[in-house]
């Protein structure tokens, strides 16, 4: 399978890393719009190397893409590859607005195309059990879902790079927050509204580092976000999930997945009444290629399975993303509207600290 | 800075240790549980804590500490320095980069400011020069040795018999193909400071496959190696036949599958491997360092 590699950051180069050394896949070609490191590239590993992404389109023969540019760019880039009846493998999150992720959802299931978007998490075996316990009903009923997610990424007021700048899709929701709440999405579905969104400036100038916000779905049942990549006390990204149902409770990490289990229900083969926990070394199955943790490998594998096999159905397709794509912006409407209304006292009410610098206050009516 | 570390002795290819210890549990690294991360980062907050536990270590035979180029371990080069009698014997295998550091200042200022926030800064024209030659350039030699030079800083006046490169790095240039990389350190290693190179991967029989491509002679290589073959990646047994068949010295880190497999089960089998020049371990306290100890000889 022929593969062209868009986009060298740090998903890019990862992602390279892994496919370039998969059995069934050859790299045909590689593009980055900056010069330096594919020239470095083009000179030691002898990758064919593009600077224009058309001109790699036109002139190389390819099965697939994969796309790790700036999110922004995902869209048109993504767009062009389905019309050219192109796989494609995209960086979270598909694009900026849900209208265009369905509308390239719509393209790929027109052509009968593979499409997949990189949200690793569904492919740790610890996040993949907590969803084999919810099939199972090993909890009941779930009421309530805490996702979390803590980093050290902003910790003071600099930044050059996209991933600062909000409009190329930048910031904490986006770039952090998307992963809980896409597994959020993957457990409990589309949510039917969001509440008590925050966004909120730590150190940046441009983006939020704090996520906060309460989704509704079906049934009653809540989710609450809880996001902020300027904490330093992580020594890296640490996602986090726990779910609260009728007989029993999980909590998952991509190390470990506990469970209480009830003695309402039986449980499912391998567990018991009262607490389980089940390890990574129990729950990982083995890669091909290990660079910086077995899912980014798998969900490469399973992409190039995927793509081989004409098997457009599967984990993380365009029309999954799009339903992430959706909650992100609906958080975005709900943190932009302010604080909601239902206060004991009258007007002026709520203070929101929206930048590191001078305070601003945000006075809203009750409505 | 770097222009002031002295050049040492040529190279020798001694034998390594049959214990070195690990530091994963001083900096809040466990592959088994978040929680006990925390808890064991809580705990190492003070070097003091972290000295004492490398005393222990010492105390029982294990005199070379294989730590990552955290911050951090300055503070115990430090403390080793200053106290030249009490650790004559003791050595540092570096293992570097520490990669978060990098990857989140990529995030931050993009790659080329990574690389230039790393580069030795501290008013050594030299090096200050040949950074930005060497960005300039696209001069990958000058980039890659002057970010060792870096590394190697806090590591100025105590012995360094062995430096790593980090499996993240490691495995990300065997995945790229960038072989050439390899040489470079290599050879920078080995001329600067006068170590052993030495290669961490999670990717053992392709690592193995690329170091004789580019005629890295008995390459040190710590991998994965532990009995239900947990991250071995290709397979436990093309882990075991590269040991049986393969020219290099076998390094074994993550014996205990992060816990998954009892003490006395685990190292067992790890020395009943052939080929193992060394085994790598952590520990929080001097019985269980003892006890892996008392192991290791009676199945060596």
């Amino acid at each position: 399978m022929k593969i062209g590699v868009v986009g060298l950051g740090k998903m890019g180069l990862s992602h390279l890393s892994m496919i370039n050394s998969h059995p069934d896949v050859e790299v045909a070609g590689i593009v980055d719009s900056a010069g330096y490191l594919l020239d470095v590239l083009g000179k030691y590993t002898g990758l064919h190397k593009f600077s224009d992404y058309e001109t790699m389109l036109n002139s190389v023969e390819l099965d697939a893409v994969m796309i790790a540019t700036p999110s922004r760019m995902h869209e048109p880039m993504v767009r062009a590859a389905l019309e050219r009846d192109l796989h494609v493998f995209c960086e979270k999150p598909l694009c900026l607005t849900s209208a265009e992720s369905v509308a390239l959802g719509e393209l790929a299931e027109e052509r009968n195309l593979v499409t997949q978007v990189g949200y690793h998490n569904k492919f740790v075996g610890a996040f993949q059990e907590v969803r084999n316990l919810l099939d199972a009903g090993a909890i009941g009923q779930v009421t309530h879902v805490l996702a979390e997610a803590y980093g050290p990424v902003v910790l003071r007021s600099k930044g050059s790079t996209w991933r600062s700048r909000k409009s190329e899709g930048g910031g904490c929701l986006y770039d952090y927050a998307a992963h809980p709440i896409d597994l959020l999405t993957w457990y409990l579905g589309a949510p039917t509204g969001v509440g008590g969104s925050q966004l909120r400036r730590v150190f940046s100038d441009h983006t939020e580092d704090e996520v906060v916000s309460t989704m509704y779905f079906d049934e009653g049942v809540s989710g609450q976000i809880s996001v902020n990549w300027s904490d330093e006390s992580c020594r890296k990204m640490t996602t986090k999930v726990t779910i609260w149902g009728t007989d029993g409770r999980i909590q998952a990490d991509r190390q470990e997945c506990q469970a209480y289990l009830r003695d309402t229900v039986e449980p499912p083969p391998g567990y018991r009444h009262g607490w389980n926990t089940k390890y990574t070394t129990e729950l990982t199955e083995p890669t091909w290629f290990y660079l910086r943790g077995e899912e980014y490998s798998a969900q490469l594998d399973y992409f190039v399975q995927r793509a081989r096999a004409g098997k457009v159905d599967g984990v993380n397709t365009f029309q999954s993303a799009a339903v992430t794509d959706r909650a992100l912006e609906l958080i975005s409407q709900d943190a932009a509207r302010g604080p909601s209304s239902s206060m004991l006292r009258s007007a002026p009410q709520a203070q929101v600290t929206t930048t590191g610098r001078g305070k601003r206050h945000i006075f809203r009516k009750q409505s | 800075m770097t222009a002031q570390i002295a050049l040492q002795p040529a190279p020798t290819t001694r034998r390594m240790p049959r214990l070195l210890f690990g530091d994963n549990q001083f900096f809040g690294v466990n592959h088994m549980s978040e929680e006990k991360a925390r808890q064991q980062a809580m705990r190492f907050q003070d070097v003091q804590s972290i000295v004492d536990v490398l005393d222990g270590a010492y105390s029982e035979g294990i005199s070379t500490f294989m730590c990552t180029t955290h911050d951090r371990i300055g503070e115990i080069c430090t403390h080793v320095r200053a106290h030249p009698e009490r650790y004559q014997d003791f050595a540092f295998y570096p293992c570097m980069p520490y990669a978060h550091k990098y990857a989140d200042a990529v995030t931050e200022e993009g790659m080329l400011g990574a690389i230039r926030r790393f580069l030795p800064e501290e008013g050594v024209f030299n090096a200050a020069f040949r950074g930005g030659r060497a960005l300039a350039t696209k001069d990958v030699e000058g980039i890659i040795t002057l970010l060792v030079d870096a590394e190697m800083a806090a590591f100025r006046g105590v012995s360094t018999p062995v430096i790593w490169l980090q499996n993240v790095i490691v495995d990300l240039l065997l995945g790229l193909d960038f072989k050439d990389a390899f040489l470079i350190f290599d050879e920078h290693v080995r001329t600067r400071y006068g170590a052993e190179p030495g290669y961490i991967t999670m990717n053992l029989p392709r690592a193995l496959d690329v170091f004789e491509d580019i005629g890295l002679v008995n390459p040190i290589v710590c991998s994965n190696i532990n009995k239900i073959g947990f991250r071995m990646s290709g397979g436990i047994e093309k882990y075991q036949a590269a040991l049986r068949d393969r020219q290099f010295r076998a390094v074994a880190m993550s014996v205990f599958a992060s816990g998954a497999i009892p003490p006395r089960e685990a190292l067992e089998w790890v020395c009943a491997q052939p080929q193992i020049e060394s085994i790598v371990f952590g520990a929080s306290s001097r019985a269980n360092i003892a006890h892996t100890a008392r192991l290791v000889a009676q199945f060596s």
